[in-house]
């Protein structure tokens, strides 16, 4: 498997803290991984940081065959890139419908005038239609997104993603207030994308990491801390001091 | 989804069918053509309300769909009107001079022409040289091109420089009272070459046309009505598919929109300067029916009221806009108008030309805290309740 997303020495400091520190880390192609820590530990920043809207002051991330540098980027090219994006908190657009949402999240040209003259076709709505029912939403197709309950928010928000068609999907906590019969569809859901794209997921919860049998990263004080297996990892004395000993 | 875009919005058809309804209305009671009931001053302050509406679509699209308060688009509808105003009255003047001139022996010379309209039209300002700006005033349709592309291009730089830093929210806001206080000072100057605070005046009369007032009043009424119209269906057909999406979701949570690909900044940009196109339009229809135009236009205050027009009426909903405007520009012109009768109190009397505006804005404050959503809100209100009585 090929390097995906490489990020090599990465270091941001927010007013003399830094919030990452000389961090190295790499995604393979369709590669699912789960990155945990402690509160505060650096994961949204580090999604921050390769979506472009933090910089960072020290480092290299290099993206993709060719190894494009994603530095400097704006947050559109390097989305228009292939990578998506998930928010800690669900962040939908509220007013609009579940398939308006979906609509403007599709693999389409974004320039203003071709979305001004765009007019939706066939394979176009059954597209659409296809992402409502694998995020479970098919029922909700015509509803105004801030009606839905948190949980399905949350799945249009990955459905958004999905409809996106990213090669790498940064996941920021998508099964935080989830009922369990929610969070074992998400975790389907985030399997099932991730045989075909890169998926990386940051949680907390370690039962729901543990659903998604893949290779985790522990994240300390904006740094790597181990790497590995789950159970590898929840064995290491300094994952144990930092993190699950609390 | 895949209906027609009328079929889809039938409120455009809907507010279609009332103008021309109002326009006709309007001109059968007019003095010009119909049984006189409504006054040619009466048609050209009705035709003014619609120049008003047409800038109030534009600030909704900003403001009201894309979340931009814009509080300067006064500037823009100014310039419109001041482009428009150059060759109205270079043409009448040169009319007026080349007439009074030909009384003598020989043809006057070209120069003796531009001297007579420079002194005409400058002499106010103790000058008689045409400045640079007025290089094409004799060109009706290179002015009627200025009244797009200079506001257009004015919203292009100023917009690029502000968006591009991502200057946002009440920031850009003060940024954008900042350009328009700035417009009217320079404005303001003799030294600007449009005639300092004279202003462009006699705009009312159209050069080389002899029909009375009464008639031309109602030229600019149907103008301005068959513009609103155009620029309602224009801006509600942008609205109504994948861009209004966009702009919207730019409104609601930008960074989202970012991060789905989306540039922003460009669509930010395209919306501002294409309100500012429409305001220059606007601007320029409004004018010569207002007669004279003069810096005052353009202060800060004016883009501020449309703001609160508009927020009166409802933003994001286009008719909400132009409900706004026409009734709180109507009943405000009436207020100050000195036709609103004063209230004896006894101790004080309460004269409306001072009062007015506190009660503006107790309404303003009244509607930002119970309707927000302002009247337009109060019809999509009624429209659910129907439909909740009809199931
Ligand atoms: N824009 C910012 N300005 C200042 N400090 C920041 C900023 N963003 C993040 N930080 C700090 O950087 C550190 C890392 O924050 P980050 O949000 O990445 O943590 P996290 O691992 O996502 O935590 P959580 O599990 O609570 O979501 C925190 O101490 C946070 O306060
Ligand atoms: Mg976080």
């Amino acid at each position: 498997m090929s390097t995906l997303l490489e990020v090599s020495g990465v270091t941001v400091s927010f007013d003399g803290f830094r919030a990452i520190n000389n961090l190295s880390f790499q995604i393979a192609d369709a590669e699912l991984r789960a990155v945990i820590g402690p509160n505060g530990a650096g994961k949204t920043t580090f999604m921050d940081i390769v979506t472009g809207k933090t910089r960072p002051d020290e480092g290299h991330i290099l993206w993709g065959d060719k190894s494009i540098s994603l530095i400097g980027m704006s947050e559109a090219k390097i989305a228009q890139a292939g990578i998506g994006r998930k928010f800690q908190k669900p962040t939908v657009f509220e007013e609009q419908t579940v398939q308006e949402n979906l609509m403007m999240a599709l693999r389409k040209d974004r320039a203003p005038l071709a979305v001004l003259f765009f007019k939706p076709s066939k394979t176009d709505f059954a597209c659409v239609e296809e992402l409502a029912d694998q995020i479970g939403l098919a029922d909700a197709f015509l509803r105004v997104s801030g009606e839905l309950s948190h949980g399905q928010k949350q799945w249009l928000e990955i459905g958004m993603l999905l409809a996106q068609e990213p090669q790498l999907l940064l996941v920021d906590e998508p099964a935080a207030g989830m009922t369990p019969a929610e969070r074992e569809k998400t975790t389907a859901i985030l399997v099932d994308a991730a045989k075909t794209r890169a998926v990386v997921v940051v949680e907390h919860d370690m039962e729901f990491v543990r659903r998604l049998n893949c290779k985790v990263t522990v994240l300390h004080e904006g740094a790597v801390l181990a790497e590995g297996s789950l159970d590898h990892v929840t064995k290491n004395q300094d994952v144990i001091d930092v993190y699950l000993g609390r | 989804m895949n209906r027609s875009f009328i079929a889809r919005n039938p409120s455009v058809l809907i507010f279609l069918a009332i103008l021309a309804l109002f326009t006709l209305g309007v001109t059968v009671l007019s003095e010009g053509f119909g049984i006189g009931l409504i006054s040619t001053s009466f048609v050209k302050v009705l035709g003014k309300t619609l120049c008003l509406c047409l800038i109030a679509i534009a600030m909704d699209l900003i403001w009201g769909y894309t979340g931009i308060l814009s509080l300067g688009h006064f500037a823009f509808f100014g310039l419109g009107g001041y482009m428009l105003g150059m060759w109205l009255m270079y043409e009448r003047t040169r009319q007026i001079v080349v007439n009074s001139l030909s009384d003598g022996v020989l043809p006057p010379t070209p120069e003796e022409v531009t001297t007579g309209i420079g002194n005409q039209i400058f002499g106010v300002v103790g000058s008689s040289d045409f400045p640079l700006i007025w290089t094409f005033a004799d060109s009706l349709v290179l002015q009627l091109a200025f009244v797009v592309l200079v506001p257009g291009i004015l919203a292009l730089v100023f917009g690029w420089l502000a968006f591009r830093s991502r200057v946002t929210g009440v920031y850009l806001s003060i940024l954008t009272q900042a350009m328009t206080l700035g417009l009217s000072l320079y404005l303001f100057q003799n030294a600007s070459g449009l005639r300092g605070n004279n202003g462009l005046s006699g705009l009312q009369n159209l050069p080389g046309i002899t029909a009375p007032q009464s008639v031309v009043s109602l030229w600019f009424f149907w103008a301005s009505a068959l513009v609103l119209g155009l620029g309602y269906l224009l801006v509600a057909w942008i609205v109504s598919g994948k861009f209004g999406s966009v702009i919207r979701g730019i409104r609601d949570n930008e960074a989202r929109v970012r991060f789905l690909g989306y540039s922003v900044e460009t669509y930010k940009l395209a919306v501002f300067t294409l309100t500012a196109c429409i305001s220059g339009i606007a601007g320029a229809l409004y004018y010569p029916q207002a007669g004279i135009i003069n810096p005052a236009e353009v202060a800060p205050i004016a883009s501020i009221y449309l703001a609160v027009w508009v927020a009166i009426g409802g933003r994001g909903r286009l008719y909400g806009a132009v409900i706004g405007t026409a009734f709180v520009s109507l009943v405000s012109s009436w207020f100050t108008g000195g036709q609103a009768p004063d209230v004896p109190l006894g101790f004080y009397t309460v004269k409306w030309v001072d009062w007015w505006l506190v009660l503006l804005g107790l309404c303003f404050v009244l509607v930002t805290l119970y309707a927000p959503n302002g009247i337009g809100g109060l019809i999509d209100l009624l429209k659910r309740k129907r439909k909740e009585t009809d199931a």
